[in-house]
C-alpha cells in the first residue's frame, strides 16, 4: 500500500465519519461561536445562554434523527475515525440523554441567573466542552480514546466547580476535585498502559480475544501475566469509579457538591455519571467479548470483576445512605444520595457482568442469555432516565431556594409548602422517587435493576446479598429523605427568614413542574421508555 | 342493569383521586365548600361501591367483574381488577369507613385543603389494594398509601406526631421491601406473570410444568407473611401501632383501625396462603402461636394503659389476633378426620373474615368515641374521667354500646367472629383454643374497667369540666350508624356470611386439593 493510498483511505474514512459525528461537530461549533462572541465583544447583543441553547438543541436534533434512522434500519452500527469511536444505537441513546440534559441545565441556568451576563460565555464554553468529552466517552472504542474522553470531561468540570469566584468553599472544592481527578487519571492511564502492553492492543474489540489467549490455562493469579492484567483492569476501573463516585473513590463528591453551585452539582451528578456508566458497560463488554463470544462462559476474569463490582455496589449504596444521615447542608446530603444511587445502578452493571458468564444449558440458550443480559442493561438505562429528572429536579429546587435564602441548609426548607406550594410539591415528587416509592419513576428503575439482580443470583449467590442489601437500603435512605420533606411540609418557617417566592406561573415554578412531571409520568406510563431502553439494550447485546 | 366493570371499578378506585385533583383548584379560604365537596366525593364513592355490590352475586365463588387491560407490556403487568366474596365486603367497609371518617373530620382545623386532598388520595390507595388482582398493581397501591398516611399523621397528629409518622412509614416500608423480594421471586419462577389468580394456581401445583420449589414457597411465604403481619399487626411486629393510632387525629385513627389493619389480613388470605400453600402449611403452628400471643398480649397491654386511646389501640392488637387464629388453623388429616378438619378450617377462615369486618366497624367506633370526648376536654387520662353518662347521656349510651361491641357481647358483632375463631381452633389444638378463649375474659376485663372509669361514677374528676357539652347531631349520627351496624351484624350474622361463604369455601377447597389433587400435589411438593 503506497502512502497515497493510505492517505486516500484516511481521507475517505474521515470524511465518511463526519456525518455520524454531526452532533459533536455541532457542539464544537457552538463552543467556537461562544468564544468569538466574547472576542468581538458582542456578548451583550447575543447572550451566551442563547447561543448555548441553540447549539444544544441543534445537536439534539441531529441525534434524534440518527436514532430514528437506526430505528427504521437506514443506519447500521459502524466505527468512526479508523475505529476510535463506535457509532451504534447505544451511543446515540446516550448522546440524546446527555444533550437533552445539557439543554435542561442551560435552561436552569437561565432561570436561576447563574452565571451572570459577564461570565456567561465562559461558563457555557466550559459546560459544552465537558459535554463534548462525555459524548466521546459513550462512543469510545479504544483505550486511548477512553482516557482522552475522561480527561476532556474532567478538566472543564474542575473549572466549573470553582466558578463561583471569590467563595472559599468553591475554590477549595475545585482544588480537591483537581487533585483527586489528576490522581485518578494517572492511575487509569497506568492501568491502560499495562493492559495495552500485555495484550498488544488498545482497541476494545480486540481485548477479549487477547484475554482469552492469556487465559488458555485458566486465570490463576500465580501467573504473573494474569496478575498484572488484573491490576491493569482494576486501575482502569478505579478511574471510572472516580467518575461514578463509587466507594472508595467517592471522597471528592461531598466537598465538591457542597462547594459548587447547585446547577453545576446537578450537571455533574447526572451527566458525568450517565456517561461513565455507558463507558463502564462498554469496557465490561470489551473484556467479556460480548454475549456471544464466550459460549461456555469461561472468561472468568469478568466473572471476578462482576463479583467485585457487586460488592462495591453494596458498600457504596450503604455508605452513601448512612453518611447522608448527619448532614445539615442539603447539597452535601444530596452528594451522598448520588453516591448511593450510583451504587444502585452499579448493581445492574454487576448483574450484567455475571449474566455474561452464566453457564449455558439446554433451556438457557445463548439467545436467552443475551436476552437476560439485555434486561440488565435495560434496567440501567431506565434508571438513568428517571435519575436524570428526579436528581435534576431536586438540585433545581435547591437552587431556587438558595436564590431566595442565600444558603442551602435544611432549615432553609422549613415551611416551604406555605411559601411556595409548587416547589414543595415538586420536591415531594422528586424525593419520593429518589426513595423509590411508586407511583413515581424511581420505583420502576429500582424494580428493573433488582429484577436483573435476582436473575443473576442464579449465576452467583453473592447477588442475593446484593438484592437484600439493596432493598434494605431503601429503608435506610428513608430517614434523611424524609427529613428534608419534614422540613418542607411539617415544620413552620422560621420567623425572621426570607420567604421563598416561586409562584406556579413564575419561571422557577414552571421549571420545577417541567422537571418533576416526567418523574411522575415515568412511573405511570412505563412502557414507552422501557421499550426504547429494551431496544437499545438488545442492539448492544446482539448475540 | 350492571355498568361496565372496567368503568365501575376504575371509578371506585380513582374517583377520590380525581376529587383530590379538583380540590387542589379550590380557593383555600372556602373551607366549608371544600369540606362539602370532599364529603360528596366520599359519599359518591360509597354509592359506587354499593352499585358494585348490587351487581355482585354472592352465590358465585369465582372472581366477578374481572377486568384485565395490559399496562406495562414489556413486563407483562396488567391493570387487573375484580372482586369476590373476600374482597367485596372489605371494599364496602373501606368506602363506608372513609366516608364516616371524613364526616368526622370537623375537628380538623389546620390546613384543611391539604388534609382533604391527602385523605382522598389515601382512599384511592386503600380501594385499589382490595380490588387489584395483579400482584404488581396491588403492591403499587399498597405503597401509594404510605405517602398520604405519613403526612396525615405527621402534620395533623398529636404531640409526638413526627415520631409516630416516621415509625409507621418505616415499619410498613420494611414490610413492603420483604414483599418486593417475594414478588420478584414469584414473578421470576412463575413464568413472568403477576396475575394473582395464576400465581395461586402455580403455587397450588395446578399448572403442568410450572411450580415453585419448596425453597421458594417457604421463603416467599415467610417474606410475605412478615410483610402482612406488620400491617395486621401480629405480635411481635405490632409496636408501630400504639404510636401511630394514638398520635393520629381521630378520623385517621378510624381509618387505620378500620381499614389499614384489614389489608394485612386480606393479604394473608389472598396472597400469602393461596400462593405459598407449602410454606403456609409448614408455618401453621407458628402462626397459631403468634395469634394466641397477640390475643393475650394485646389484652394485657390494653389493661395496663392509662391513656384511653392507647387502650383502644392495644385492643386492636388483641382483636386482630382472632383474625390470624382463624386463618391459621389449617390441619391436614387423613380420611373422615380430614373432611372434618377442612370444615373447621372453613369455619375459621369465615370467622376471620367476619372478625375483620366486625373489628372494622367497632374499632373505628371506639376511636371516634374517644375522639369526641378528647375534643371537649383535651385529655385522655382514664383516671381523670368519670360520670360522663350523666353529663352526656346520648354520648354515653352510644359509646358504651360500641365498647360492648368490641368486648364481644353476644348479640353484637364482636361475639360472632371471636367465638367461631376460637371454635375452629379447638380442632387444631385444644390448648391454644383454651388460651384464646381466655382472651375473651381479659377483653371483658379491660373494657368493663374502662367503661366504669370513664362513664360511670358520681362526678367528672378531670380538667375542663366546663367544656363538656352534649354530643352534636353530626357526631351522634356517625356513632349511631356504627352502633347500628354492630347490632345488625351481631343479630343477623348470616347477612355477612352469605357474602363470603362461596368464595371462602372455594379457597379452602383449592388449598386442600393442592394436597389431594391427582397424586396429591402438595405431598409431591412437600417431598421435592
Amino acid at each position: 500500500m503506497t502512502l497515497t493510498q493510505l492517505l486516500n483511505n484516511l481521507t475517505a474514512d474521515t470524511l465518511g465519519s463526519l456525518q455520524p459525528f454531526a452532533p459533536e461537530l455541532c457542539v464544537v461549533g457552538t463552543i467556537l461561536v461562544l468564544l468569538f462572541v466574547r472576542l468581538f465583544d458582542c456578548d451583550r447583543l447575543l447572550p451566551g445562554s442563547l447561543v448555548a441553547m441553540v447549539g444544544t438543541v441543534l445537536a439534539l436534533g441531529f441525534s434524534v434523527h440518527q436514532f430514528r434512522q437506526f430505528g427504521n434500519g437506514t443506519l447500521e452500527p459502524q466505527t468512526l475515525f479508523t475505529g476510535l469511536l463506535l457509532f451504534d444505537p447505544f451511543t446515540v441513546f446516550f448522546r440524546i440523554f446527555l444533550l437533552l440534559f445539557l439543554a435542561f441545565v442551560v435552561y436552569l441556568t437561565i432561570v436561576t441567573g447563574i452565571p451572570d451576563a459577564e461570565d456567561a460565555p465562559d461558563f457555557y464554553t466550559l459546560i459544552l466542552g465537558s459535554t463534548l468529552g462525555m459524548l466521546l466517552m459513550v462512543a469510545a472504542n479504544h483505550l486511548l480514546m477512553v482516557f482522552l474522553a475522561i480527561e476532556m470531561t474532567s478538566v472543564p468540570s474542575y473549572a466549573m466547580v470553582g466558578f463561583l469566584k471569590g467563595r472559599r468553599s468553591a475554590s477549595e472544592a475545585a482544588l480537591k476535585y483537581v487533585v483527586y481527578g489528576a490522581g485518578a487519571a494517572g492511575v487509569m492511564l497506568f492501568g491502560i498502559s499495562l493492559l495495552a502492553g500485555l495484550l498488544g492492543t488498545a482497541y476494545l474489540p480486540d481485548l477479549a480475544p487477547a484475554l482469552m489467549d492469556v487465559g488458555r490455562n485458566g486465570y490463576s493469579l500465580a501467573n504473573p501475566t494474569v496478575r498484572t492484567l488484573a491490576l491493569g483492569v482494576l486501575m482502569v476501573l478505579a478511574g471510572i469509579g472516580f467518575k461514578l463516585s463509587l466507594f472508595p473513590f467517592h471522597f471528592w463528591a461531598p466537598d465538591v457538591f457542597e462547594g459548587a453551585s447547585a446547577e453545576v452539582g446537578g450537571f455533574l451528578s447526572v451527566a458525568s455519571k450517565g456517561a461513565a456508566f455507558a463507558l463502564l458497560v462498554r469496557f465490561l463488554l470489551a473484556l467479556a467479548g460480548g454475549p456471544g463470544a464466550v459460549a461456555g462462559g469461561a472468561n472468568s476474569l469478568t466473572m471476578q470483576v462482576g463479583i467485585g463490582l457487586a460488592l462495591i455496589a453494596v458498600v457504596t449504596t450503604t455508605f452513601g445512605n448512612l453518611a447522608a444521615y448527619g448532614q445539615t447542608n442539603v447539597k452535601r446530603m444530596l452528594a451522598y444520595s448520588t453516591i448511593a444511587h450510583a451504587g444502585y445502578m452499579l448493581m445492574a452493571v454487576a448483574a450484567l457482568a455475571l449474566m455474561l458468564n452464566a453457564p449455558l444449558t439446554e433451556t438457557f440458550t445463548l439467545a436467552a442469555r443475551s436476552e437476560a443480559a439485555a434486561q440488565c442493561v435495560q434496567g440501567l438505562l431506565y434508571y438513568l432516565v428517571v435519575y436524570f429528572f428526579m436528581n435534576l429536579g431536586v438540585f433545581a429546587i435547591v437552587a431556587f431556594v438558595r436564590n431566595s435564602k442565600f444558603s442551602e441548609n435544611l432549615g432553609d426548607f422549613s415551611g416551604l409548602v406555605r411559601q411556595s406550594p409548587v416547589l414543595a410539591l415538586c420536591l415531594l415528587v422528586c424525593v419520593f422517587s429518589l426513595i423509590g416509592l411508586p407511583p413515581f419513576g424511581g420505583f420502576f428503575g429500582k424494580f428493573m435493576v433488582f429484577f436483573s439482580v435476582l436473575a443473576s443470583a442464579k449465576v452467583h449467590w453473592v447477588m442475593w446479598v446484593v438484592l437484600v442489601m439493596g432493598l434494605f437500603n431503601t429503608v435506610f435512605s428513608l430517614f434523611y429523605y424524609l427529613r428534608l420533606l419534614k422540613h418542607a411540609f411539617i415544620d413552620e418557617p422560621a420567623n425572621d427568614s426570607r420567604p421563598v417566592r416561586a409562584e406556579l406561573t413564575s419561571d422557577s415554578g414552571c421549571y420545577a413542574l417541567l422537571v418533576s412531571l416526567p418523574v411522575f409520568l415515568l412511573g405511570v406510563a412505563v412502557d414507552p421508555i422501557s421499550r426504547v431502553a429494551e431496544d437499545v439494550a438488545r442492539w448492544l447485546l446482539q448475540a | 342493569m350492571t355498568p361496565d366493570p372496567v368503568f365501575l371499578l376504575s371509578a371506585i378506585i380513582f374517583l377520590p383521586a380525581i376529587g383530590a385533583l379538583i380540590l387542589s383548584l379550590f380557593n383555600p379560604k372556602s373551607e366549608d365548600g371544600m369540606r362539602s365537596f370532599a364529603n360528596i366525593i366520599a359519599g359518591a364513592t360509597f354509592v359506587l361501591t354499593l352499585l358494585a355490590w348490587f351487581g355482585f352475586d354472592p352465590a358465585k365463588a369465582e372472581m366477578q367483574m374481572s377486568v384485565s387491560i395490559p399496562w406495562i407490556k414489556s413486563w407483562n403487568i396488567n391493570y387487573q381488577l375484580g372482586a369476590d366474596g373476600i374482597s367485596m365486603p372489605l371494599v364496602l367497609l373501606t368506602s363506608l369507613i372513609s366516608w364516616l371518617a371524613l364526616a368526622a373530620s370537623t375537628s380538623i382545623q389546620k390546613h384543611i385543603k391539604g388534609y382533604l386532598i391527602l385523605f382522598l388520595l389515601l382512599e384511592t390507595g386503600m380501594l385499589g389494594v382490595f380490588l387489584s388482582l395483579d400482584f404488581f398493581l396491588f403492591y403499587i397501591f399498597w405503597e401509594v398509601m404510605l405517602l398520604p398516611m405519613y403526612f396525615l399523621i405527621g402534620i395533623w397528629g398529636g404531640e409526638r406526631r413526627e415520631y409516630a409518622a416516621i415509625k409507621f412509614f418505616l415499619y410498613t416500608l420494611v414490610g413492603s421491601v420483604l414483599m418486593l423480594i417475594a414478588l420478584l421471586m414469584l414473578y421470576f419462577d412463575g413464568g413472568r406473570t403477576f396475575d394473582i389468580l395464576r400465581l395461586q394456581e402455580i403455587g397450588q401445583g395446578r399448572i403442568d410444568g410450572l411450580s415453585y420449589t419448596q425453597f421458594v414457597q417457604i421463603t416467599a411465604f415467610i417474606l410475605l407473611f412478615i410483610g402482612f403481619a406488620i400491617k395486621v399487626p401480629v405480635f411481635p411486629f405490632h409496636t408501630w401501632l400504639p404510636d401511630a393510632h394514638v398520635q393520629a387525629p381521630t378520623p385517621i385513627s378510624m381509618i387505620l383501625a378500620g381499614v389499614l389493619l384489614k389489608m394485612g389480613g386480606y393479604g394473608i388470605m389472598r396472597i400469602a396462603f393461596p400462593i405459598c400453600p407449602v410454606g403456609a402449611y409448614y408455618a401453621a403452628h407458628v402462626l397459631v402461636v403468634l395469634a394466641v400471643t397477640s390475643i393475650i398480649y394485646g389484652a394485657f397491654a390494653a389493661m395496663a394503659q392509662t391513656d384511653f386511646k392507647r387502650l383502644v389501640a392495644y385492643s386492636s392488637v388483641s382483636h386482630m389476633g382472632y383474625v390470624l387464629l382463624g386463618i391459621a388453623v389449617w390441619k391436614l388429616s387423613e380420611g373422615a378426620a380430614g373432611e372434618e378438619s377442612k370444615q373447621y378450617w372453613n369455619m375459621g377462615m369465615q370467622a376471620a373474615m367476619f372478625q375483620m369486618l366486625a373489628h372494622g366497624i367497632s374499632s373505628p367506633g371506639m376511636f371516634f368515641m374517644v375522639g369526641v370526648i378528647y375534643d371537649r376536654v383535651h385529655h385522655r387520662d382514664l383516671n381523670k374521667f368519670g360520670g360522663l353518662m350523666g353529663l352526656m347521656p346520648l354520648y354515653g349510651g352510644l359509646a358504651v354500646g360500641l365498647f360492648f361491641a368490641g368486648l364481644g357481647l353476644p348479640g353484637m358483632c364482636g361475639f360472632i367472629g371471636e367465638v367461631f375463631s376460637v371454635l375452629s381452633s379447638w380442632n387444631f389444638s385444644k390448648v391454644y383454643a383454651i388460651i384464646a378463649a381466655s382472651g375473651v375474659i381479659l377483653t371483658a376485663g379491660y373494657i368493663l374497667w374502662a367503661v366504669q372509669r370513664v362513664f360511670l361514677g358520681a362526678e367528672y374528676k378531670g380538667p375542663h369540666p366546663e367544656a363538656i357539652t352534649p354530643i352534636t347531631w353530626n357526631e351522634a349520627l356517625i356513632g349511631s350508624v356504627l352502633l347500628g351496624l354492630c347490632i345488625i351484624m351481631g343479630v343477623f350474622p348470616n347477612l355477612v356470611f352469605n357474602q363470603m361463604q362461596a368464595s371462602i369455601s372455594l379457597l379452602v377447597d383449592n388449598m386442600y386439593s393442592a394436597k389431594s389433587l391427582g397424586t396429591s400435589a402438595l405431598t409431591t411438593l412437600l417431598n421435592r
